[in-house]
C-alpha cells in the first residue's frame, strides 16, 4: 500500500459530515440572543442562515465554530459530539467577512498558516506544504500571487485568499460569517457563482451566513430563516419561496403585502369578495393574505377586491412597478408589462390573483 | 531657474506652505540642533584624532561609557518588554482603575528626574523600604549599577509603553479567531500573529527610551553612588570635567557619546525600516 500523504489532495479529502445543531440557546443582554435552536445541516450541502441584523445568525455560525460558547444545547460533527471541543480542535474552516488576513504575511504563508502550526508529529513536510499551497491558489484562481501581501489585493481577492486559507486545513466542515458583505455587487455576483463552483468541487458541508435574500436564495441547498434567534423555516429556495412557514419569512424573502380576509367554509374572503387561495381547513374566521407584487392584477377601477390610485410607474429590468395608494394611505406596488398603459393619477381596482394565508394573531 | 527644479519643488497639495515650512524646519534644526552640536565637535576635534582616542581609552571614560551605554540598552530592553505587557494590559482590558493607571504611566514623564532619582534612592537604600528586604537576601540596589539600571527603566517605561499601546488597539480581534480556528495555539498565535505587527512599534519605544536614557543625569546621580569604574556615569564624568574647568576634555565625552548615540539610533531605525518592510504591510 502506497503511503498515505499526510495532506489529501483536495478530491479526496474524506467523507462530508453532517453538522447537527441541538437546543442551543444563548442568552444575550444584547439583542442576538437564540432560543432553543435545533438544525441539521446535511453532509455536503450548503445552507446559508439567512436574517436581519440582530437575529442571531452569526452567533449560531460561531458557536457551530466553537467561537463562542451557548448557555445550553450540543453541537455535532457527523455524530461526534464536539460541543466541548476548543476552537482549535474542532477542525471548521472559518471565513470572516473582513478577511481577517495575517497583514504581515505573504499569501503563500497566510495559506499555509494552518499547516504550519500543526504540531511536529502530523505537520506536512516544507515540499508539501508547498504543493498544497500552490494547489489552493490554484482552486481559488490566484496563481502566480504567492508573494504578493494582503495590502496589495483587491477585496474579492483577498476573501478568495481567506477561503484558500481555511480550506488548507482539511476541515470538517466549512463555516463563511457574511462572506460577500464588504464588497460590492459586481464581485459579490461573481464570488456567488465562484463559491458555488468551489463547493461542488470539494463537497465540503457548508453553512454561510448572510442578510441578503438574493444571495442565500441564488447560492444555497437550503435556506434557514432566522429572526430574533428563533428559527423561523428551513427548507429550500423553492419552498421558503412558495410556501413561507410564517409572515416573516414571508415579508423577508421579498416584497409582500398584508390584507385581511375572512375565511368561511375553507372559503377566503377579501373585502366580502372570493379569492382564489386555497386555505388551510383548520384556519377559521380572520386571517391575513399576504400576497407578491405578481400576484395581484391591475383591472378596471371598481372592480377586483381593492381599489386605489396609481402615484408612481417606474421601470424595474424587463417590468413596470406600479405603485398604488389605497384609500387609507397606504402604498403597496404591483407587477405589469414593459408597454402597460396604466399611467400616474388613474383609479384602479386590483385583483387578487394569489396569495399565502396565515392565521391572524 | 529650470523648469525642472521648480516643478520638483513645487509640491502640489490642498494645503500650501511647503516652501515656509520646510524653510521653518531646517532654520530650526539648524539654530537649535545643528549648531550647538556642530560646535561641540568642532571645539573637541581642536585636540586632534589622537587626542580623542587617547582620552576615549582612558580608562575611567572607558569605563563610564560603557556603564551609561550598556545599561542604557539593557535598561531600554527591559523597558520595552515591560512596556509591552503593560500596553497590552491597558488597552486589551476593561477593568476598574484602567484609566488610572493609563494616567500614572506618564508620571515618568512629568516628574523632574531629580525628585524621581532622590525617590528611588531612599526606597532602595539598605535601610529604605524595598532596599531593607533586599538586604538580606545580598542584593543591594542603591549606589550599585542596579541603581542605575532601575531609574533608567523607570523613566523609559512611558515611551515603550506609548509607542505601542496605539497599535495594539488597532489589532483586530478576528486575526485572533483566524488563527485559533486554524488550529494555532495561544501561544502561537501570541508569537505568530500578535507580536509580529507591534515589532516597528516596540523597536521605536527602544530607541526612545534608549536616548533618554543615554542622556538621563537628574535620577542616576542620586541613586547610582557615582563610584569611579562601577557606577559612574558618562553626563557625570563631563560635569565632573567642567567643575574642573576640562572643557576640552568635556567636549570629547561628550562628541564620544554623540557618535555612539547616532550609531545605535542609527541602527535600530535601520532595523525598524526593515521591520516596516517586513511586517509592516497594513
Amino acid at each position: 500500500m502506497a503511503p498515505i500523504s499526510p495532506v489529501a489532495p483536495i478530491a479526496e479529502q474524506g467523507q462530508a459530515v453532517d453538522i447537527r445543531v441541538a437546543g442551543v440557546t444563548k442568552a444575550f443582554a444584547g439583542s442576538a440572543a437564540l432560543h432553543d435552536i435545533d438544525l441539521t445541516v446535511r453532509p455536503g450541502e450548503l445552507l446559508a442562515l439567512l436574517g436581519p441584523s440582530g437575529s442571531g445568525k452569526t452567533t449560531l455560525l460561531r458557536i457551530i465554530a466553537g467561537l463562542a460558547q451557548a448557555d445550553r444545547g450540543q453541537v455535532f460533527f457527523g455524530g461526534l459530539d464536539a460541543t466541548t471541543f476548543p476552537v482549535q480542535k474542532r477542525q471548521v474552516g472559518f471565513v470572516f467577512q473582513h478577511y481577517a488576513l495575517f497583514k504581515h504575511m505573504s499569501v503563500a504563508d497566510n495559506i499555509g498558516y494552518g499547516l504550519r502550526v500543526r504540531e511536529r508529529t502530523n505537520r506536512p513536510s516544507k515540499t508539501e506544504i508547498r504543493r498544497r499551497i500552490s494547489e489552493l491558489l490554484d482552486l481559488v484562481q490566484l496563481s502566480g500571487y504567492e508573494n504578493r501581501f494582503p495590502a496589495q489585493l483587491s477585496g474579492g481577492q483577498r476573501q478568495r485568499v481567506a477561503l484558500a486559507r481555511a480550506l488548507a486545513v482539511e476541515p470538517r466542515v466549512l463555516l463563511l460569517d457574511e462572506p460577500f458583505g464588504a464588497l460590492d455587487a459586481k464581485v459579490r455576483k461573481d464570488l456567488r457563482a465562484w463559491l458555488r463552483d468551489i463547493h461542488e468541487r470539494t463537497g465540503k458541508t457548508t453553512v454561510f451566513v448572510t442578510h441578503d435574500q438574493d444571495e442565500a436564495l441564488e447560492l444555497a441547498d437550503r435556506v434557514a430563516v432566522l429572526n430574533q434567534g428563533r428559527l423561523e423555516q428551513v427548507g429550500s429556495p423553492d419552498e421558503v419561496q412558495d410556501h413561507p412557514a410564517t409572515p416573516f419569512v414571508m415579508t423577508f424573502l421579498g416584497q409582500a403585502v398584508r390584507f385581511s380576509a375572512d375565511i368561511r367554509d375553507g372559503r377566503v374572503l377579501v373585502n366580502g369578495k372570493l379569492v382564489s387561495v386555497a386555505a388551510p381547513r383548520s384556519t377559521i374566521g380572520l386571517a391575513s393574505l399576504y400576497c407578491r407584487p405578481w400576484h395581484l392584477k391591475p383591472v378596471q377601477a371598481g372592480h377586483g377586491h381593492h381599489q386605489g390610485l396609481i402615484t408612481g410607474v417606474r421601470r424595474l429590468g424587463s417590468m413596470r412597478r406600479i405603485e398604488v395608494t389605497q384609500a387609507d394611505g397606504t402604498r403597496l406596488e404591483i407587477e405589469a408589462p414593459l408597454a402597460t398603459n396604466l399611467r400616474v393619477g388613474e383609479e384602479i381596482g386590483l385583483d387578487i390573483q394569489d396569495g399565502v394565508i396565515f392565521r391572524e394573531g | 531657474m529650470r523648469p525642472a527644479l521648480s516643478l520638483r519643488l513645487k509640491q502640489s497639495s490642498v494645503l500650501p506652505g511647503f516652501g515656509v515650512t520646510l524653510g521653518y524646519t531646517l532654520l530650526y534644526l539648524g539654530l537649535l540642533v545643528l549648531l550647538p552640536l556642530g560646535a561641540l565637535v568642532v571645539k573637541a576635534s581642536g585636540i586632534g584624532i589622537a587626542g580623542i582616542a587617547a582620552t576615549a581609552t582612558e580608562p575611567r571614560v572607558a569605563a563610564a561609557l560603557k556603564t551609561s551605554f550598556g545599561i542604557s540598552l539593557l535598561a531600554a530592553g527591559v523597558a520595552s518588554l515591560f512596556g509591552l505587557l503593560t500596553a497590552w494590559v491597558l488597552s486589551r482590558y476593561d477593568f476598574p482603575g484602567r484609566k488610572l493607571i493609563d494616567a500614572i504611566v506618564d508620571l515618568p514623564f512629568a516628574l523632574p528626574t531629580a525628585v524621581a532619582g532622590i525617590a528611588l534612592a531612599a526606597l532602595y537604600a539598605p535601610n529604605g523600604w524595598v532596599g531593607s528586604l533586599l538586604e538580606p537576601l545580598g542584593l543591594k540596589v542603591a549606589y550599585t549599577p542596579l541603581g542605575i539600571f532601575i531609574a533608567l527603566v523607570f523613566i523609559g517605561l512611558p515611551f515603550a509603553v506609548r509607542t505601542v499601546q496605539p497599535l495594539i488597539a488597532e489589532i483586530e480581534g478576528e486575526l485572533e479567531e483566524a488563527s485559533a480556528t486554524l488550529g494555532a495555539s495561544r501561544w502561537r498565535t501570541l508569537w505568530s500573529i500578535l507580536l509580529p505587527p507591534l515589532l516597528p512599534g516596540v523597536l521605536t519605544g527602544f530607541a526612545l527610551a534608549f536616548a533618554r536614557a543615554v542622556g538621563e543625569y537628574g535620577s542616576v546621580i542620586f541613586i547610582a553612588g557615582n563610584l569611579p569604574y562601577v557606577s559612574e556615569i558618562a553626563p557625570l564624568l563631563i560635569v565632573i570635567k567642567l567643575s574642573e574647568y576640562d572643557y576640552t576634555g568635556a567636549t570629547v565625552i561628550a562628541t564620544i557619546m554623540l557618535a555612539i548615540s547616532f550609531s545605535v539610533l542609527l541602527l535600530i531605525n535601520l532595523l525598524q525600516a526593515w521591520s516596516r518592510r517586513r511586517f509592516g504591510h497594513v
